[in-house]
């Protein structure tokens, strides 16, 4: 554990060993802590622009032994559905396949696909109950679910504590803040999906600087309907090795430019195994 | 024996006394009990709304299917736009004869199929192909009707096995299966059949016929299908899956609106019986 002054408040007064206790100054501990696992896993992305919506993230290869290409993170739920999400992969699993479920239920009782904000309505009432009881603890996740339905993109970002957030760029993980401040360069009302694309490769290869000692392998889907058909998938081989290129000419020139530059210091706690 | 339609059947009370739903230790006892009626619970006993033959071949390299649009109410054509071959995956299809509001559902539970085995990460697996789409809804027909309620359908499932060759298979409302070069559903199981197996009369010999044999055939069946049977329509839709043997790859093409061309109606003034005011 950290030097006990940061966590003041929590250590000691037992008001953190329990989900759904409140502390005397209003905050829930746990679903802290679970943001602070999610601090700790490999970054996340989403793009919203006019056209659809761009999916990244920055997969830490933990072994050489992983085959290449494979162990996808980026799911889909539904065929105009994606998730992403930074923290404890197991927890992102089963978050997804509620999402799954939930939009299975939903088309068996309506015949249409689920918009996304009734997604988002019905996963969130989900991930804030496990907010509630002793028995279970918070989702160690941080989800960002993109898609496309009768009213056009969307973007969500779920968090531990059940609330979620319409974004038009959102960023998660370990590298977020380097990605937050990116993105909100992007000037998204006239960002075309191609260009977000490649917006997108080259915020998670600036997001990895932090953590540079570990090898990444870039995983982006898109979900358009120009390019797509409305479908969420993984974008095309060339258009991903075109984006990778793209992300590392940018990162020469940004070397020349600043020499120094270096984001925000937020990596430094210890190694751990998520990503 | 009581007469009355509703006990049809049963021993009459005055002599036996009243019936003990617990003697054959039935399962509905309780829900006699409560809803106080004797009346047994009754599944689908005949199709509604129906749709009439799907028809289809296997040649060289690949299959043909096609299935016209109509759906019926009894003899009245109800509907003209129903489409009765479905889409699954990329190199399946599956055309449905038989009660349309099944032929719906059925249509929905290989939707749900279809998204689970290849929407949801596919890691490199394997897709969707016909043969088990054919498993999955013989399995589903046979269940149902092992539970006393049948989906009303035929079906015919056409496409490619995993060694790329043509793959067609038939399963119907009893659960029962079979494969052949030529299939047909309904009438087209009297009609067409004969002459699919002008072109093609054993199994094997699909592989001496090409696509615009099969398709001429496909045509002239759906013509005497509408001449002769009169649940058809003039509308069809054909679906053709082939292996393109230059590059490897399956290529599918999906025609609908297509009409039955060449009709020629004079053999219609010799028709006797059926009703004609001819003699």
């Amino acid at each position: 554990m950290k030097s006990t002054n940061i966590y003041l408040t929590s250590i000691g007064t037992g008001y953190d060993l329990s989900n759904s206790v409140f502390s005397p100054d209003g905050r829930n501990f746990q679903v802290e802590y679970a943001m602070k696992a999610v601090e700790n896993g490999g970054t996340s992305i989403g793009i919203k622009c006019k056209d659809g919506i761009v999916l990244a993230c920055e997969k830490i290869i933990n072994s050489k032994l992983l085959v290449p290409g494979k162990n996808k993170r980026i799911q889909t739920v539904d065929r105009h559905l994606g998730v992403v999400y930074s923290g404890l992969l197991p927890d992102g699993r089963h978050f997804v396949n509620r999402c799954r479920e939930e939009s299975q239920s939903f088309k068996s009782i309506f015949k249409i696909p689920i918009p996304v904000p009734n997604l988002l309505d019905r996963i969130g009432l989900y991930v804030q109950n496990y907010t509630c009881y002793n028995s279970v603890r918070p989702f160690g996740i941080v989800g960002i679910i993109g898609g496309i339905d009768d009213n056009g993109s969307h973007l969500y970002m779920v968090e531990p504590s059940g609330s979620f957030w319409g974004y038009s760029g959102a960023a998660t993980g370990k590298g977020r803040q380097i990605a937050k401040s990116e993105l909100e360069k992007l000037k998204f009302d006239d960002l075309n999906i191609k260009d977000a694309i490649k917006q997108a490769a080259r915020i998670i290869s600036l997001a990895h600087e932090d953590n540079k000692d570990k090898d990444y392998e870039l995983e982006i889907s898109w979900c358009s309907k120009e390019f797509t058909n409305g479908k969420h998938e993984f974008i095309p081989i060339e258009l991903l090795e075109e984006a990778k290129k793209f992300a590392e000419e940018d990162e020469g020139d940004e070397d020349e430019d600043e020499e120094e530059g270096e984001g925000e210091g937020e990596g430094e706690g210890e190694d751990t195994e998520m990503n | 024996m009581n007469h009355d339609p509703y006990y049809w059947g049963r021993p009459s009370d005055e002599v036996y006394g009243q019936y003990n739903y617990n003697i054959a230790n039935a399962k509905n006892v309780e829900q006699h009990n409560q809803n106080n009626s004797n009346f047994p619970k009754m599944n689908t006993q005949q199709p509604i709304i129906t749709g009439t033959s799907v028809i289809s071949s296997k040649f060289k390299n690949g299959i043909i299917i096609a299935a016209d649009n109509v759906g019926s109410y009894g003899s009245l054509m109800r509907f003209n736009n129903i489409e009765r071959l479905i889409k699954v995956g990329s190199q399946t299809i599956v055309g449905i004869s038989g009660d349309i509001s099944d032929l719906q559902y059925i249509q929905r539970i290989l939707d749900e199929l279809e998204i689970q085995q290849e929407v949801y990460d596919n890691d490199g697996g394997d897709f969707l192909i016909a043969p088990n789409v054919h498993e999955y809804l013989s399995r589903v027909m046979y269940n149902r009707r092992s539970n006393m309620n049948p989906l009303w359908n035929s079906i015919i499932v056409a496409g490619f096995d995993s060694e790329k060759k043509p793959f067609l298979r038939y399963v119907d409302l009893l659960g029962v299966t079979y494969h052949a070069s030529t299939i047909a559903t309904g009438f087209g199981s009297h009609l067409a059949i004969p002459l699919l197996r002008n072109l093609i009369p054993e199994n094997k010999d699909y592989i001496n016929v090409n696509e615009e044999q099969a398709k001429k055939v496909i045509e002239d069946s759906m013509r005497v299908l509408f001449y002769r049977d009169a649940r058809s329509g003039e509308v069809y839709s054909y679906a053709v899956i082939r292996l393109n043997e230059e590059t490897g790859k399956i290529e599918f093409e999906f025609n609908k609106k297509t009409k039955v061309e060449d009709q020629k109606w004079r053999f219609a003034k010799d028709i006797r019986g059926y009703g004609s005011t001819q003699h």
